[in-house]
């Protein structure tokens, strides 16, 4: 009977009749969208379009933008545009994984204070205050300072270190939504505790944790460029933003592109996930829109 | 006959936040020693003003709240004595219709999918079963079957109300806590939803709690009428008979506040006096008595108790003689719009 098959009618109706048009109209949030999926679709396809980047030729070093090298090659001669897409890969990856991380540690455990509160939520969130009370950024590079840096280290650093902010905002979703009415409908159902908060109270905090986690995306990359330029994130001769831009350091005046680029790229990359994270978030809640 | 529901001195406080921090935690008592019994089949309704702990007896004796003490006796079983965990299998029987059908289903859910939650959790269907099973409860509360797959914001707050029912209906409760279930709708909308309980409840043989804050509705669909005052129950008894002859002051005062669709018959009206009091300081002796026409020296002393007074007409009232529905005469009635028209 037809009644079964209208099933795939209305799905997801949320997203596709209100969410979608919403972000649609907003020409800020579209550029970064644009920002973003450009990147990760070059950094994917960067096998098909570029040279290979660990291909050195001194004969060819330093040369300026050319038709052949489009944005210049390095000090050993290797192609900068390649170097850049590649570096993309490390620097998204790294994005992805840290914020995954995140994005899972804070859940679970601002989950887990704001639905039973009392003395959980008590030691929890004085746990995510002692967390807040180190400035991440040297806690990083401290931690850094006795681990092999490898690009595995650095995402879990990155993510390890950057749950806090998730942790409360879940904990203050949860807060909230559990008091609500369809909570104790679930309740008076006989829902047990697991299925009201991954059926019921975590659909419901999912907006803000999208938006914490594309705006967390530009952070953490931010963080893991600033690590390799200091040397002790992604280890040459891996590209990544970071580490090309300490190699233009020494040649900046002479050889402006090997830094500019890995710089504009950094620039457009969390400029892009900024500027979606925004959207979205007006896009879910208009109230917000200031 | 047996009562389906046997309640006895429910109690349920709540401690409010302290005044000044490391303060004493002022105590709410939202109920207050409330007993009363639901027999199957019947609807008792409770009425009350908002904050007067209606909602919170109602949610105590399905535990949806831990009540403080008392008893709940359902088919002879104390239900407040079991475990947390073996209210599971209770509540099968035990249903709930929410005050604000757009909070009480949730927004990211298919209506169909809130619907069968509960033959989910008991394990009582899957599958196309489920689904089969989902779409006679939608057309049972009278909503299309093209409506399972869509989502709460695209109904409108009678539809809503109806998918809160059809929810409820599921597991073939034998109790149904209906918390002001038209409350929060047009007064057309209320009509349709009081119909559609009262036709469920001869279909399904339910037993309903009643609540509400308008005697009118009330008088509708109740067998039995109790008044709640300030976490106590002042009057109960059958609802013809208490809209009769109210027996508490304060029932009388709600009666004379019901306002009659009859603009040649203008009433004079009795109307309440004062505020109704803090919950948390609330008056010493009969709640009531500050705001009492009838009040005795005693009242203020003395909190009387829910007491017979004949055929059993329950009443919370040393005075309850005296107490009559005011009534105007034909006559003073007439005075009264001489003096409001210029």
């Amino acid at each position: 009977m037809n009644i079964i098959s209208t099933q795939e009618k209305a799905k997801s109706s949320f997203w596709r009749h209100l969410f979608w048009p919403r972000l649609r109209r907003n020409r800020m949030a579209m550029a970064g969208a644009c920002i973003v999926l450009s990147m990760a679709i070059l950094a994917l396809l960067a096998p098909f379009l570029v040279r290979d980047p660990g291909h050195i030729d001194v004969t060819l070093r330093l040369q300026a933008p050319s038709l052949r090298y489009p944005l210049g090659t390095d000090d050993l001669g290797r192609d900068v545009l390649a170097r850049i897409l590649y570096g993309g890969r490390i620097s998204l990856l790294v994005g992805f994984v840290a914020v995954g991380i995140a994005s899972t540690i804070g859940t679970v455990l601002g989950a887990l204070a704001g639905y039973y509160g009392r003395w959980v939520d008590g030691v929890i969130m004085r746990f995510v205050d002692i967390m807040l009370c180190f400035p991440s950024f040297f806690l990083i590079l401290a931690v850094v300072a006795f681990l092999e840096p490898s690009i595995w280290n650095i995402m879990a650093i990155i993510g390890l270190t950057g749950w806090m902010g998730v942790a409360r905002l879940v904990r203050a979703e949860f807060l909230s939504l559990r008091e609500r009415d369809f909570v104790l409908a679930a309740r008076a159902a006989g829902a047990r505790d697991r299925r009201i908060i991954f059926l019921h109270i975590l659909p419901n905090a999912f907006s803000p944790l999208l938006v914490s986690a594309t705006l967390g995306v530009a952070g953490a990359i931010l963080t893991e460029s600033a690590l390799s330029f200091l040397g002790i994130g992604v280890q040459p001769p891996t590209p990544s933003w970071g580490n090309m831009l300490i190699v233009g350091k020494q040649t900046l005046g002479s050889a402006w592109w090997l830094s500019a680029f890995p710089g504009l790229a950094i620039l457009l990359t969390v400029l892009g996930y900024n500027l979606l994270g925004e959207g979205i978030r007006d896009a879910l809640d208009p109230r917000l829109r200031g | 006959m047996e009562p389906l529901l046997e309640v006895r001195n429910l109690t349920k406080t709540f401690a409010c936040a302290p005044v000044l921090p490391g303060a004493k935690r002022p105590l709410l008592k939202a109920v207050d020693d409330v007993s009363f019994n639901l027999r199957r089949g019947e609807t008792l309704g409770l009425v009350g003003e908002s904050g007067c702990g209606k909602s919170t007896t109602g949610k105590a004796l399905l535990r949806l709240l831990e009540p403080d003490s008392g008893t709940v006796l359902f088919r002879g079983e104390d239900i407040l004595r079991r475990p947390a965990r073996a209210m599971r299998p209770l509540r099968r029987d035990l249903q709930m219709i929410f005050q604000d059908p757009y909070a009480s289903l949730n927004p990211r859910r298919r209506i169909g999918d809130s619907i069968a939650e509960p033959l989910v959790i008991h394990r009582l269907a899957r599958g196309k079963k489920l689904r089969w099973e989902v779409l006679r409860l939608l057309q049972v509360v009278g909503l299309d079957a093209e409506h399972i797959d869509r989502y709460p914001h695209e109904f409108s707050g009678g539809q809503r109300q109806r998918i809160g029912i059809a929810r409820a209906l599921a597991v073939r409760p034998s109790l149904i806590v209906a918390d002001e279930p038209v409350s929060a709708l047009d007064l057309s909308i209320q009509a349709q939803i009081i119909n559609l309980l009262q036709d469920i409840q001869q279909e399904f043989s339910l037993t309903y709690l009643f609540i509400a804050h308008d005697l009118s509705v009330v008088e509708h669909i109740s067998d039995r009428v109790a008044v709640m005052y300030l976490g106590r129950i002042v009057e109960l008894a059958d609802a013809t008979e208490l809209y009769r002859a109210p027996r508490h002051p304060y029932t009388e005062a709600l009666l004379n506040a019901v306002p009659v669709p009859d603009p040649e018959r203008r009433r004079c009206r009795k109307l309440l006096q004062g505020e109704l009091p803090s919950p948390l300081l609330p008056p010493p002796g009969c709640h009531f008595h500050p705001r009492c026409p009838y009040a005795l020296d005693l009242c203020r002393q003395v909190a009387p108790a829910l007491e017979d007074k004949g055929g059993g007409h329950l009443a919370a009232c040393y005075n309850s003689a005296a107490v009559g529905r005011f009534r105007c005469s034909s006559d003073s009635n007439r005075d009264t719009r001489h003096l409001t028209l210029p």
